[in-house]
């Protein structure tokens, strides 16, 4: 791609026919219908938002559109021209730029060699830094964004890593910008600082493809949202004619009822961490420092933080897969700095881990199968010495499946074949029919959809109120809030004090998750932001 | 082209995967045998009067089996707990070499109780040379392809130290080879002047102790689950060092067992040829078997017989009976194939082509 020498590249004529039209695209992977029928336009200078349960297809649509899958039937117009089918290269060159929510960039090499990357061509003798720095910094200037080009990319915060992202994109002169569950990694303060940005790009005629599932930013941001349901468009509206409820509606299909939140006294203490140190291997640097927390029985207690702070390795310790460098750590007033894994199952310790397919459940074998892996090491029901009698797990798995409403067409089916919510809900069948002392609940409802999310945490509550005590790790701060008694934050490897939910708000969340500290002054100023917020939302 | 994962494979997809891969490495075998001037059809059927075709044909087709079942199974085992074990070969001369050092006359007992012992001993054997891999494996992260297969020369080499040296026997006029097994301790045959022994009975019986202990216990189901997902298997708290560790003694154990059958069974003493590579066919009998046990068993009586009946083609029409190694060699990679065609499916779009 040839560098443009023009200053002040994002000032595009101003069209008023619809820059992008997407018309009747279907597309089934095997029996699986993933889009159908589905027609939307942008315009320049609209966001809009692309709302939908997990599998609803809105990542098949938006993969479609940049070329990386070929749609079944259907086409898609971009500035009145057709795109042709299945070309990265096409679409890339009809100015659309993607944002994907994992991001693809060399931690290795800075902002600048990450922007430029893969846009010179080979036979280049030297590259063209300063060309393409001056382009970046007009960008930047345009944009309002913010960023250090010569930093390298591995020391850059999560939003900055973003912004590069986003940066890349317009590098490569993307008018229709698609970004992928932005602010799925982001802390509040950063959220606001993308949207800052969103707006000031729309109003130099960029257009925005927005995909998300919170609906508080949705409503913020866009001025028109498509709602996709079962692989059909069941809503194209403008923003400003829906509120939340209608729209959680739109999605789900039906209303969908958040569980009643029981306030109980907490019992005696379950899990005691005291001091708990875990050193990295290599370079002598803490992971874990100075953790204390006490989580009693019918307790919820949430930690809170930016993905990577630590959050993984306290997991770990709990669950028995790392053992700890130095300090107490203590079950029910058992020493457990030495238990193994299945040691401590014993002690009545369920786990959900955090990546549901990899290290919950084993694709390859059956669903039955699933259900009697964690009990391995406390002697079930369904086993004979060294022999398992399959019947008795067969029946037990059939209790299960329907106690827990796992939807499979057979026990016998393979469990990478269930969708993520019934696979969470196999591991939660699994786990809570052990009725645990210990629930360690590590992103539960990650990527699940609304309907499995609320009997996740029906679950979960039910697990409480029969007397376990719960530590819900999450990213998803409306979750923390909703289910937990107190909430700790993760940052850097340190755990704040234990704060009872009703003393949070989001924005307190964030500045804990930033490393800040809470003063009676942020306290004030926040409350003022937090109303200016409101004003400019409604 | 694209690769779509099937939901579903079809039972009949499946059995018919190694029928397919069979006709296929026979369709390309039957233009190396045009090549070399010879009718296929021909060839085949020599191929098959050789394997089957007189008691004699089908006496020496099972006493090949045998030790490949053996060492199908070894490799079968590990692989399904994805430990890579490569070592069969030198497994498997660890078990001749302990018979032939506790078994030509330093222990003598009667036979009821000697051929277990051999047996005991061999496995033993096999089992213990493996836990050096294993152990480099477990502490130190060390890829055990590499240390088996590496294994499997020293101590191929260190054999014939021994054949050269402290074992050979001095009735052997100067060939390296070791005194013979004890008289109580010789695989009683199965049928009258034949080399059929009672290994292939124990063989048989491995195959299905093996398949009920995958299918029946919770080691197997360990073992299953090791290999298929070893992270959730470690979240479930199935250890996995431990896991691995019993995987290398029964593979190393079966790979021995294949030693102590082709030297008190077959042979009667260990020479340097008692395995022309049986270590390394039983990765092709375990991978055309699926790892199914008693797939192991099938699918080593088709290499038998592909190796005894080529033998038999190439002394009747001077085909080079190389053409055998040619066939398992194709048979393997058309199963493998097979297997991805069973969890994918392949779409031609050839618009896509006319558009670009």
């Amino acid at each position: 791609m040839q560098l443009s020498g023009c200053p002040f590249y994002y000032s595009i004529k101003k069209t008023a026919m619809p820059i992008l039209e997407i018309e009747n695209i279907s597309k089934s992977f095997a029996s699986v219908v993933a889009n159908k029928e589905i027609s939307l336009s942008l315009d320049q200078g609209e966001i809009l938002a692309l709302l939908g349960e997990n599998g609803a297809g809105k990542t098949t649509l938006m993969n479609i559109l940049f070329g990386q899958y070929r749609a079944d039937s259907g086409q898609i117009k971009a500035w009145g021209k057709v795109l042709p089918a299945n070309s990265t290269d096409a679409a890339l060159k009809a100015g659309i730029g993607m944002v994907h929510q994992h991001f693809t960039l060399a931690e290795n090499m800075t902002v600048l060699e990450n922007v430029m990357l893969g846009t010179q061509s080979l036979f280049a003798l030297r590259s063209n830094t300063t060309g393409a720095r001056r382009k970046i910094e007009n960008i930047c200037r345009d944009m309002g964004l913010t960023i250090a080009l010569d930093q390298l990319v591995a020391d850059l915060s999560i939003g900055e890593k973003q912004r590069v992202e986003i940066l890349k994109a317009l590098y490569r002169d993307a008018k229709i910008l698609i970004l992928d569950e932005p602010t799925a990694v982001l802390i509040p303060q950063e959220v606001e600082g993308l949207f800052k940005m969103l707006r000031k790009m729309q109003k130099s005629g960029l257009s925005v493809i927005i995909i998300s599932h919170k609906l508080d930013e949705v409503l913020a941001i866009s001025q028109n949202i498509v709602v996709l349901r079962q692989g059909e468009r069941v809503a194209h509206v403008a923003t400003a004619s829906v509120d939340r409820d209608a729209l959680a509606e739109l999605i789900v299909g039906k209303k969908v009822i958040q569980p009643t939140i029981h306030e109980l006294p907490p019992g005696e203490p379950i899990l005691q961490l005291k001091q708990v140190n875990l050193f990295h291997d290599a370079k002598g640097k803490y992971r874990l420092k100075n953790i204390n927390l006490t989580l009693r029985a019918k307790q919820i207690i949430g930690i809170a933080g930016v993905s990577g702070n630590g959050q993984r390795e306290l997991a770990e310790v709990i669950s028995g897969v790392q053992k700890i460098s130095s300090g107490s750590f203590e079950i029910q007033q058992q020493d457990c700095r030495k238990k193994s894994i299945k040691q401590l199952t014993k002690l009545q310790v369920a786990r959900i881990p955090e990546d549901r397919h990899s290290a919950g459940i084993v694709g390859e074998m059956s669903v039955w199968e699933n259900l009697m892996l964690e009990d391995l090491g406390s002697a079930p029901c369904w086993s004979r010495g060294i022999w398992i009698k399959s019947s008795a797990a067969k029946e037990r798995a059939a209790q299960l499946i329907e106690k827990f409403d796992i939807r499979c067409a057979n026990m016998q089916m393979p469990a990478k074949l269930l969708s993520g919510g019934n696979i969470q809900k196999l591991i939660l069948a699994r786990n809570l029919q052990l009725l645990p002392k210990l629930v360690l609940a590590n992103q539960p409802v990650r990527g699940l959809d609304e309907g499995a999310i609320s009997f996740v945490h029906q679950q979960l509550i039910d697990a409480k109120v029969s007397g376990s005590g719960i530590l819900l790790i999450s990213e998803d701060l409306d979750e923390l809030l909703r289910l937990s008694d107190f909430v700790q934050v993760m940052h850097n490897g340190e755990l704040s004090r234990a704060y009872p939910r009703d003393e949070l708000t989001p924005k307190l969340l964030g500045i804990l998750m930033s490393g800040g500290k809470i003063t009676a002054a942020t306290d004030h100023t926040l409350t003022d932001t937090d109303s200016a917020l409101a004003d400019t939302g409604s | 082209m694209q690769f779509e994962i099937r939901e579903h494979t079809p039972l009949a997809f499946l059995l018919a995967v190694p029928l397919v891969a069979v006709l296929c490495s026979m369709l390309l075998a039957s233009l190396l045998i045009l090549w070399a001037g010879q009718s296929p059809l021909q060839g085949f059927a020599l191929i098959f009067e050789g394997a089957f075709g007189s008691s004699f044909a089908i006496t020496e087709t099972l006493a090949k089996t045998t030790p490949l079942i053996f060492t199908g199974l070894a490799a079968a085992i590990a692989f399904k707990a994805k430990f890579w074990n490569i070592g069969g070969e030198g497994q498997l001369y660890c078990g001749a070499l302990a018979i032939t050092w506790l078994g030509t006359g330093m222990i003598d007992l009667p036979p009821i109780l000697m051929i277990p012992f051999l047996i005991l001993i061999g496995m033993i054997a096999g089992a213990a040379i493996l836990m050096l891999p294993v152990f480099l494996k477990n502490k130190l992260k060390v890829d055990e392809v590499v240390t088996t297969l590496l294994l499997n020369f020293i101590i191929l080499l260190f054999v014939g130290y021994c054949l050269e040296g402290p074992l050979k026997d001095p009735m052997s006029l100067g060939w390296p080879q070791a005194e013979p097994i004890v008289d109580s301790g010789v695989f009683p045959a199965l049928i009258e002047r034949s080399r059929l022994h009672i290994g292939l009975i124990f063989a048989l019986l491995a195959a299905v102790v093996t398949w009920a202990i995958f299918r029946f216990t919770l080691w197997g189901f360990e073992i299953r689950a090791q290999g298929l997902n070893a992270v959730a298997a470690r979240h479930a708290g199935i250890n996995s060092n431990w896991t691995i560790l019993k995987v290398a003694l029964l593979s190393g154990g079966l790979a021995g067992l294949a030693g102590v059958s082709e030297v008190a069974g077959l042979k009667g003493y260990l020479t340097l040829d008692i395995s022309p590579g049986y270590g390394y066919t039983g990765i092709a009998v375990a991978m055309l078997a699926n790892l199914h046990p008693l797939g192991v068993v099938l699918s080593a009586l088709f290499l038998a017989s592909i190796f005894v009946g080529a033998d038999f083609m190439g002394r009747s029409i001077g085909v080079p009976n190389f053409i055998a190694d040619i066939m398992v060699a194709c048979s393997v990679l058309c199963i493998l194939i097979g297997l991805l065609l069973c969890k994918y499916k392949i779409r031609f779009n050839f618009s896509s082509k006319v558009a670009n």
